[in-house]
C-alpha cells in the first residue's frame, strides 16, 4: 500500500498543533483517507509536542510506525524522532535555531536545511511565521500541492484577513520553492485522489452524533480527553438547540443530565475515569429510576490523575462495576470516528428504549486523533420519536409497570394524570417507596424481588439490540487478534502488514463489551487458531470479562499501558512470534 | 428550524386540572416532626398560586425530609444523597414551563450537597429550595449536621461539636441567591407566605426552615424556637438592602429572625440561556436532518 506519513515535532507554544492540522487537512483535501495523531504533554508552554498524519488512497487505521517527512523545530524532537525516519525520508530544519550532526541522520535519509527564519524575517520580525516556511518545505516533500496547502492555511485564519495571511501564504511560498530547488519529493508521496474527505477527531464524532440522535441537553466538567465534546457542542450550542451546561463537578454534571432526561430531552454527560468516578452513584439511580442517560467515558492513563494527556483502555472493569448493586446498562465501544458517530446515535437509542443508562467508551486515541470519514457515514437523518408517548388510558398509571421486557411506560412531567415519582429507593409499579415501613415485610419482600427481576430483564434486551462481535479479515486465520476500542485500528494495520508478509490475521472486534455477546464470542474463539488478546491496559480487563462470561481464556496476551498507542508493528510482530509457536 | 416537528405541551395553567393534594402515600416522619409543618406550607403555597399538580416538580435527596414528595400528589424525583440541586436543574432546563421545588435536609443541602447549593444560587436558577434544617441526622439517627450548634453533643460528637456552623442565610445572600427567607415549622401560615411568594419569585427563591427533630436534636426543639424567633417584616427590616440582609442573617441568639432577608431582580440562568429563549427544550425540534452543511466545517 503506497503511503506517506509526514511528522513535525516542537515545543508547547511552537504552534505544531496548527502545523499538524494544517498539513492533516490538506492531505484530506487531497481526498486521501488519513489518521492523525495528536501527541501533547500536560504543559501548557514547553515541553515536547508533536504529530503525525499518515495518508494513502486506501483506508489508514492508525498513526503508523515511520514517518517519511520530519519537520524538526527543535534538536529534542530530531534525537526523538530520526530513528522513525524511513529509508528515503528527509527531516527539515532550520540551522540558524541548531544543528544536526551528520552521525544522528540515519543511513539512507537526509536533512535538508530550510533558512526558515530567514523567510519569515522578508516578512515580519514575528518568529512564528517560520512555521509558514517550514510548512511550505514540508508540503513539497509530502506531494502537498502548494495551492491545497494554502487553502487551507488562509482557511485556518478564518474570516482574517490582511497581511498576516499574506506574509503566512508568502512565507509558504517560499519554503515550498526553497524545498524544491534543493530537495526531491519523497517517493512514498501520494497524488491528489477524488474529492476532499471530512476529518474529524473521535470527539467532534461523538458531539456530531449526540446532536444528530436528538440530544439537546449536555452536561459537562473539563477533563482531558473529554473537554473537547463539550467545546464542540457548546460552539455549536445556540445553531442546532442545544443547553450545554458546564457543571461544578462531575457530580453536577450527571445529575443534571439525569433530570434533564427525566423533564422530557435526551441528555448526555462526558469525562474521564476521573470523573466518572464521581458519577458512579448517580449512575445507579439512572437504572433504578430507570431514566435514559448516554454518559462517554474517554479513558486516559490512570490510575488517579495518572497520565492527562495520554491514552490507555484501563476503566474497562470501572465501567462495568460502576454503582452499589445491580442494574442493566450497556457499554458500547466505538474505534474510530464513523463508528463514533453511528454508536453515539446507537447510545441514545439504546438507553431510551431500555429506559437505562448506556456507556460509550472511548479512550484519548480515540477521543483526539482524526479521522477521515465519507459524508455517506454520517447520516444525519435519525429517526427521533417523540417522549411525549404515553397518555392516560382510564387506568390507574403505573411508572414502574411489570411488563415482559421489563420496559414499562414512561411519563413525562408536565403530562396531566400521569404524575409519578421517581424513587432512587427501591419501589413498587406505582413507585411508593418499599424502602422504609414496608422493607422487610413478606409480601413487599416479595416485591423487591420482582422489581430487580424486572429491571435486570431489560439486558436480555440489551443484548439482542446490541451488535454482537465482528470478525475482520479472512475467515481462516493464523493468528486471531481480540480488541476494542482504538486499539482495533492499529490492529487492522497490522493485518494488512502481516498479509504482505504471508500471515493470515483476524481481528475479532467487539463493538458492544456489554451485554458481552458471551455465545458469539466463544463460537469465534472456539474456530480461532491463535487467539491474541490486545488490550491497552494492565491485566487484560477485555480477556477476563470475556473468561468471566464463557469460560474461555485467551493464551496470548499483547498488553501494553505505557500511555502511548499501539502502534502496527508492535502488533505484527506479536503475530509473527505466536505464529511460531504452532497452532492452539 | 430543521427536524422533526415541535412537540406539542398541555398547558401550563388550567383550573379544570387536578391541583396539588396529598398522595395516598401516609408521611412516615415521627408524630411531631417539623416536616409535617413544612409540607403542609408547601400544598398550601401550591395551591394558592393554582399550579396544577401535573406542572409541579418536587425534587429531594436522602435523609427524613427527603421523603417529602412522595406524601404530595406532583410529579417527583427523591434522588440521591445531596443531588437534589442539580437533578432539578436539569429538569428546569429541559422544561422551563414547569415549576421546580426542590426539598430537603440540611445534610443533604449543607453537608454532601453544599457545593450545589452554592453554584444554583449562583446561576439564579428560576426555581425554589425549601430546607427542612433540624440541625441533626436524624435518618442516620442522631450525627452531628453542618448546621448543629458548636458543643452540641451528637453521637458523632460525644465531647461537643468543634466546629462552627454553617449559615445558610448569610451563605446564600453571598452566593447570589435572589430570594432568601427563613420559616419556622411552628408557624405554617408564615412559611406557607414564603414559600408562595419564593416560588412565584423570578430567580432561584432559597427557604431554610427551621424544623425541629423531635427524637435526636433535644436543644433546637420547638420551645426553643417559639421562644426565640420574630419576623422581619413587624421590624422594620429592607429586604432589598444586601449589606443589612447579611446583618440581620450572622443574627442567632436570644432572638433568631425568620421571614424575608433578601430579595433582589436579576436575570434568571433561564432567561441567559439563549437557546431557552426558543421556548422550553421539551418542546423544540430535535435532531440534525437537512443540516448537512454542518459538516462543511470538516472538509
Amino acid at each position: 500500500m503506497k503511503e506517506i506519513s509526514v511528522r513535525a515535532g516542537g515545543q508547547a507554544g511552537d504552534g505544531i498543533a496548527s502545523v499538524g492540522e494544517t498539513v492533516t487537512r490538506s492531505l484530506s483535501r487531497m481526498g486521501l483517507h488519513v489518521f492523525g495523531l495528536n501527541a501533547y504533554q500536560s504543559v501548557i508552554r514547553g515541553g515536547h509536542v508533536w504529530f503525525q498524519a499518515r495518508a494513502s488512497k486506501d483506508r489508514v487505521h492508525s498513526q503508523g510506525d515511520a514517518c517519511d517527512v520530519l519537520y524538526a523545530l527543535d534538536h529534542q524532537t530530531a534525537e526523538v524522532h530520526l530513528p522513525s525516519l524511513s529509508s528515503g525520508g528527509t527531516v527539515v530544519f532550520d540551522p540558524e535555531k541548531f544543528a544536526i550532526p551528520p552521525e544522528e541522520v540515519p543511513v539512507g535519509t537526509q536533512a535538508l536545511a530550510v533558512p526558515t527564519l530567514e523567510i519569515a524575517r522578508k516578512y515580519t520580525s514575528q518568529s512564528i511565521l517560520q512555521n509558514a516556511a517550514g510548512l511550505g518545505a514540508t508540503a513539497f516533500l509530502s506531494g502537498i500541492p502548494l495551492d491545497i496547502l494554502q487553502r487551507t492555511l488562509a482557511d485556518s485564519f478564518g474570516k482574517k484577513k490582511g497581511e498576516v495571511v499574506d506574509w503566512n501564504l508568502g512565507a509558504s511560498a517560499d519554503g515550498y520553492a526553497y524545498a524544491r530547488a534543493h530537495a526531491a519529493v519523497n517517493p512514498n508521496a501520494v497524488a491528489p485522489s477524488g474529492a476532499p474527505k471530512l476529518l474529524l477527531t473521535g470527539n467532534q464524532a461523538i458531539a456530531l452524533g449526540a446532536a444528530a440522535a436528538g440530544c439537546k441537553f449536555l452536561a459537562q466538567y473539563p477533563m482531558t480527553p473529554a473537554s473537547t465534546i463539550m467545546h464542540w457542542m457548546a460552539a455549536h450550542s445556540q445553531e442546532i438547540g442545544v443547553v450545554v451546561k458546564q457543571a461544578e463537578d462531575e457530580l453536577a454534571a450527571i445529575n443534571m443530565a439525569i433530570g434533564a432526561s427525566f423533564g422530557g430531552v435526551r441528555a448526555m454527560t462526558a469525562t474521564s475515569g476521573g470523573g466518572f468516578s464521581l458519577m458512579v452513584e448517580a449512575l445507579g439511580m439512572a437504572g433504578m429510576t430507570e431514566t435514559p442517560v448516554v454518559v462517554v467515558e474517554s479513558q486516559r492513563s490512570g490510575p488517579s490523575t495518572g497520565l492527562p494527556t495520554k491514552t490507555e483502555q484501563g476503566d474497562l472493569n470501572l465501567m462495568l462495576g460502576a454503582g452499589q448493586g445491580e442494574f442493566p446498562r450497556a457499554i458500547l465501544a466505538p474505534s474510530n470516528p464513523a463508528e463514533a458517530y453511528r454508536m453515539t446515535i446507537r447510545a441514545f437509542e439504546l438507553a431510551e428504549a431500555w429506559q437505562t443508562p448506556v456507556l460509550l467508551a472511548s479512550d484519548f486515541h480515540l477521543s483526539e486523533c482524526t479521522s477521515t470519514v465519507d459524508r455517506e457515514e454520517l447520516d444525519l437523518d435519525v429517526e427521533i420519536p417523540s417522549l411525549y408517548a404515553v397518555e392516560p388510558n382510564g387506568h390507574e398509571y403505573k411508572r414502574y409497570l411489570y411488563t415482559p421486557t421489563g420496559v414499562s411506560p414512561r411519563a413525562i412531567p408536565g403530562q396531566p394524570g400521569l404524575n409519578f415519582i421517581a424513587g432512587s429507593d427501591e419501589h413498587d409499579e406505582k413507585g411508593h417507596l418499599i424502602s422504609d415501613v414496608k422493607s422487610g415485610i413478606p409480601i413487599w419482600v416479595a416485591e423487591r424481588t420482582k422489581m430487580m427481576n424486572k429491571r435486570m430483564s431489560k439486558l436480555a434486551g440489551l443484548a439482542a439490540s446490541t451488535e454482537g462481535p465482528v470478525l475482520e479479515g479472512p475467515a481462516d486465520a493464523g493468528v486471531t487478534f481480540v480488541a476494542w476500542g482504538s486499539t482495533a485500528g492499529a490492529v487492522r494495520d497490522a493485518l494488512r502488514i502481516l498479509a504482505e508478509r504471508g500471515v493470515a490475521a483476524n481481528l475479532l472486534f467487539l463493538p458492544t463489551i456489554y451485554p458481552l455477546h458471551g455465545a458469539a464470542v466463544a463460537a469465534h474463539l472456539a474456530r480461532a487458531k491463535r487467539p491474541v488478546l490486545v488490550e491497552a491496559n494492565f491485566s487484560g480487563q477485555l480477556g477476563r470479562l470475556i473468561r468471566a462470561e464463557t469460560g474461555v481464556e485467551i493464551p496470548n496476551r499483547l498488553l501494553k499501558y505505557d500511555g502511548e498507542p499501539f502502534y502496527p508493528h508492535e502488533i505484527v510482530q506479536k503475530g509473527i512470534e505466536v505464529m511460531g509457536r504452532g497452532g492452539q | 428550524m430543521a427536524g422533526s416537528s415541535a412537540i406539542s405541551l398541555p398547558p401550563t395553567v388550567g383550573t379544570a386540572l387536578p391541583m396539588l393534594g396529598k398522595s395516598d402515600t401516609k408521611a412516615t416522619w415521627c408524630p411531631g416532626c417539623g416536616d409535617f409543618g413544612v409540607v403542609a406550607a408547601i400544598e398550601m403555597a401550591v395551591k394558592r398560586l393554582k399550579i396544577p399538580s401535573h406542572n409541579v416538580v418536587l425534587v429531594s435527596g436522602i435523609g427524613c425530609s427527603s421523603n417529602l414528595p412522595h406524601f404530595l400528589s406532583s410529579y417527583g424525583f427523591h434522588a440521591i444523597h445531596g443531588r437534589s440541586l442539580p437533578v432539578a436543574e436539569g429538569i428546569r432546563w429541559a422544561n422551563h414551563e414547569l415549576t421546580v421545588i426542590a426539598t430537603g435536609g440540611d445534610g443533604d443541602g449543607f453537608g454532601i450537597g453544599c457545593g450545589h447549593f452554592v453554584h444554583t444560587m449562583r446561576r439564579n436558577v428560576d426555581m425554589t429550595y425549601v430546607t427542612m434544617d433540624n440541625q441533626i441526622y436524624g435518618l442516620t439517627t442522631g450525627q452531628a449536621s453542618p448546621t448543629s450548634m458548636l458543643g452540641q453533643k451528637t453521637k458523632s460528637t460525644p465531647s461537643g461539636v468543634i466546629e462552627s456552623p454553617i449559615d445558610p442565610i448569610a451563605l446564600a445572600i453571598a452566593s447570589g441567591a435572589t430570594y432568601v427567607a427563613r420559616g419556622f415549622s411552628g408557624d405554617v401560615k408564615h412559611m406557607a407566605d414564603l414559600i408562595q411568594n419564593g416560588i412565584s419569585h423570578k430567580g432561584f427563591a432559597f427557604i431554610d426552615a427551621l424544623s425541629p427533630c423531635v427524637t435526636y436534636n433535644k436543644i433546637n426543639t420547638f420551645d426553643f424556637f417559639r421562644q426565640r424567633v420574630y419576623k422581619l417584616e413587624n421590624s422594620g427590616h429592607d429586604p432589598s438592602n444586601r449589606a443589612l440582609a447579611f446583618e440581620r442573617s450572622l443574627e442567632w441568639g436570644d432572638k433568631i429572625p425568620i421571614g424575608l432577608f433578601y430579595r433582589a431582580e436579576r436575570p434568571t440562568y433561564e432567561d441567559l440561556e439563549q437557546v431557552l429563549n426558543a421556548g422550553p427544550l421539551a418542546k423544540q425540534p430535535t435532531g440534525l436532518k437537512g443540516r448537512e452543511s454542518l459538516l462543511d466545517e470538516f472538509v
